[in-house]
């Protein structure tokens, strides 16, 4: 038996006189899913999700929210609901209106209404909060608020339109695993775009990564960071070492990328890729080894560089070096190991680094 | 130090106090002892309640009375439910210079006098006026219709007058409306019927109310506009007024009048307030 996907777009556009915001996307979202769209701003991500809310209509193309087409279907009648960017709660209602707002327009009995907004609060751990104002709540308390106002009327589908944006840092991490929670307790759809890569990995079930209007890349967290398709999907998931350069030498999918200033590496090619092709290779910083001596490196049957440390990044579990490759100069950034082995690196020492030719990718250009 | 701070900030405060004493407490003062004293012989007065008394006894002093009331609370009605589109248009629809344009487009007829404006109507509403003629060339009437000196006449110069006073405040009401509000409430199921009643009036309502307020007031203290448009028709309490200090020069009788009509403005916006459940101080921050 086949489920029925909860949203179905085809060939999906919308245009802004020459412009193409969102350029013939075709895609659908399972049942019970995490869907994230990630790009950067202006990539047309928010163009698609206000047409899958219906305040926009697209130029061309279809969505299907639960089987059902949406042409000309407007925003108060479609089975979808969105948490707004700055979450939009109305100040002019106490937390228990807002969320009862949606089921009274429904004409809901206000018996019924006042019992479901009870459980609905209680399910997103704000219970006897209805007659708080909504300024008295904290940023993640509205948040959850926004939430319930709309799961309230379990949609098929629920959009959030980057609700952790305009949150602080320690903040976001939270509500990042508290939003993975309630999606996993309600089981409902959520389509969530955003910005920022970190949150579309942690959450999302399934990750597409946008750029000038269409998808770079569809897939899991782990296969968009592991095997990206595109040479955009690999700078933008993620940090990466870009070396742009050409390939001197293919040895079966093994590449020899030789840069402008005579760096050679080694990467795994990413579809085609021939001989004298202009191409771009990404070394990730976490999948670089360090070594204060080659040999180390070698023995390993890595390929080995020598360099000159340039600066210290330290961030905690973050920290990462800058290197100078010795004979090109080239620029490396590279993930610093945790074990205490190199808490003393001073600047201007000279290291060894290498790293897997297999964990490295590299494009045609 | 300490004192001369206090001196600065005397002689900060000194032009709004001295205006304040001068041109609003002593007048309001004078006029308060005018009200409460008779005439019992030349330059003989003595305390008296005669003014008061003759209001409540002459019927057309109190008709007007009540008549001026309710055509400024039914012009104020029918300038707030005029001037909300215009505000939302601006506000809300209009963007970049078409925005500036109308609101530009609602403030130059602000340019011309009063006076000016009025006998514009007046050219255009009088029998042999613009549009009786239209009207007769059209063969809607077969004679020129004299459409001065009537109600609707007055109301139609009080909400011309005072729509600038209304459209402002509702402009910066609506301005800090968040649209997402709206669009969220459309998410959840909201039309535009309750989304109106739900969102937008709640969230305007201290910039309405404040728009009201200076409407209502403008309005019920208008000479100009009802006794132009509305002739000897127009009966308004203000010129009464006028008739008891300028031609009867019954000073006592005209300070009693003026007395009246301050307390009715103050009852009408108490009761406003009460009935729209806004705060004064919030109210005024709008306007």
């Amino acid at each position: 038996m086949t489920t029925q996907p909860d949203l179905q777009a085809t060939r999906v556009a919308k245009h802004y006189g020459a412009f193409r915001a969102v350029d013939e996307l075709s895609f659908s979202v399972a049942r019970g899913s995490f869907f994230s769209i990630l790009g950067p701003s202006g990539c047309g991500k928010t163009t698609l999700l206000r047409m899958i809310a219906g305040f926009l209509e697209p130029d061309a193309g279809n969505i299907q929210i639960g089987g059902k087409a949406m042409n000309g279907v407007p925003p108060n009648r479609r089975p979808v609901n969105m948490v707004f960017q700055h979450l939009a709660l109305f100040p002019m209602m106490n937390v228990g209106e807002n969320v009862g707002y949606g089921l009274a327009r429904r004409g809901v009995a206000k018996d019924e209404t006042k019992l479901r907004v009870g459980e609905m609060l209680e399910r997103v751990s704000l219970a006897g909060a209805q007659a708080k104002r909504v300024d008295q709540l904290s940023g993640g308390q509205k948040q959850r608020v926004a939430i319930a106002r709309s799961l309230v009327l379990e949609p098929t589908l629920l959009l959030l339109d980057e609700p952790l944006g305009a949150l602080d840092l320690k903040l976001r991490e939270h509500m990042k695993i508290e939003l993975k929670a309630l999606q996993a307790a309600f089981g409902t759809t959520f389509v969530y775009i955003t910005h920022d890569q970190s949150e579309a990995l942690v959450l999302s079930d399934h990750v597409a990564v946008m750029n000038h209007g269409r998808f770079e890349q569809l897939g899991t967290p782990q296969q968009l960071y592991y095997e990206p398709q595109t040479p955009f999907v690999a700078g933008f998931v993620g940090a990466n070492n870009r070396i742009a350069g050409v390939a001197t030498q293919i040895n079966g999918l093994e590449v020899s990328v030789t840069s402008a200033e005579g760096l050679v590496i080694p990467a795994r090619a990413i579809g085609k890729v021939s001989r004298g092709d202009a191409v771009e290779a990404f070394v990730r910083p976490e999948v670089a080894r360090l070594a204060r001596s080659a040999a180390v490196l070698m023995d390993a049957g890595l390929p080995t560089f020598s360099a000159r440390v340039d600066s210290l990044l330290f961030d905690g579990a973050n920290s990462a070096v800058l290197l100078r490759e010795a004979q090109s100069n080239t620029e490396f950034r590279i993930a610093l190991p945790q074990t205490g082995e190199f808490a003393d690196l001073a600047v201007g020492e000279t290291v060894a680094f290498g790293f897997d030719a297999q964990r490295a990718v590299c494009f045609a250009g | 130090m300490k004192t001369q701070a206090r001196l600065t900030l005397l002689l900060l405060l000194a032009p709004a106090l001295l205006w304040l004493i001068s041109l609003i407490l002593l007048p309001h003062v004078e006029l308060g002892i005018l009200s409460l004293r008779a005439r019992v012989a030349p330059r003989v007065y003595e305390p008296s309640l005669a003014q008061f008394a003759t209001f409540i006894e002459e019927p057309l002093y109190w008709h007007t009375f009540v008549r001026t009331a309710l055509m400024s609370i039914l012009a104020t009605a029918i300038t707030l439910v005029m001037a909300f589109p215009v505000a939302w248009t601006i506000a809300k629809i209009a963007r970049g210079r078409n925005k500036s344009l109308l609101f530009v487009m609602c403030l130059i007829p602000f340019w011309v006098s009063e006076t000016v404006r009025t006998l514009g109507w007046m050219i255009l509403l009088r029998e042999s006026g613009v549009l009786p003629a239209v009207l007769v060339s059209l063969g809607v009437t077969p004679a020129p219709v004299e459409m001065l000196y009537h109600d609707a006449t007055i109301l139609v110069g009080l909400v011309y007058t005072s729509m600038l006073f209304m459209v402002i405040p509702l402009i910066s009401a609506l301005e800090s409306l968040d649209d997402s509000l709206i669009e969220a409430a459309y998410d959840l199921g909201g039309n535009g019927w309750s989304i109106l009643r739900q969102i937008i009036i709640p969230h305007a309502a201290p910039g309405m109310v404040a728009g009201c307020i200076v409407v209502f007031m403008l309005t019920l203290g208008n000479y100009l506009t009802p006794t132009l448009l509305g002739g000897k028709n127009s009966q308004w309490f203000t010129e009464q007024i006028y008739t008891q200090f300028i031609t009867r020069f019954n000073w006592e009788q005209g300070a009693a009048f003026g007395f009246l009509l301050l307390g009715l403005s103050t009852v009408i916006v108490w009761a406003g307030l009460r009935l729209s459940g806004q705060r004064f101080g919030e109210v005024m921050q709008k306007t």
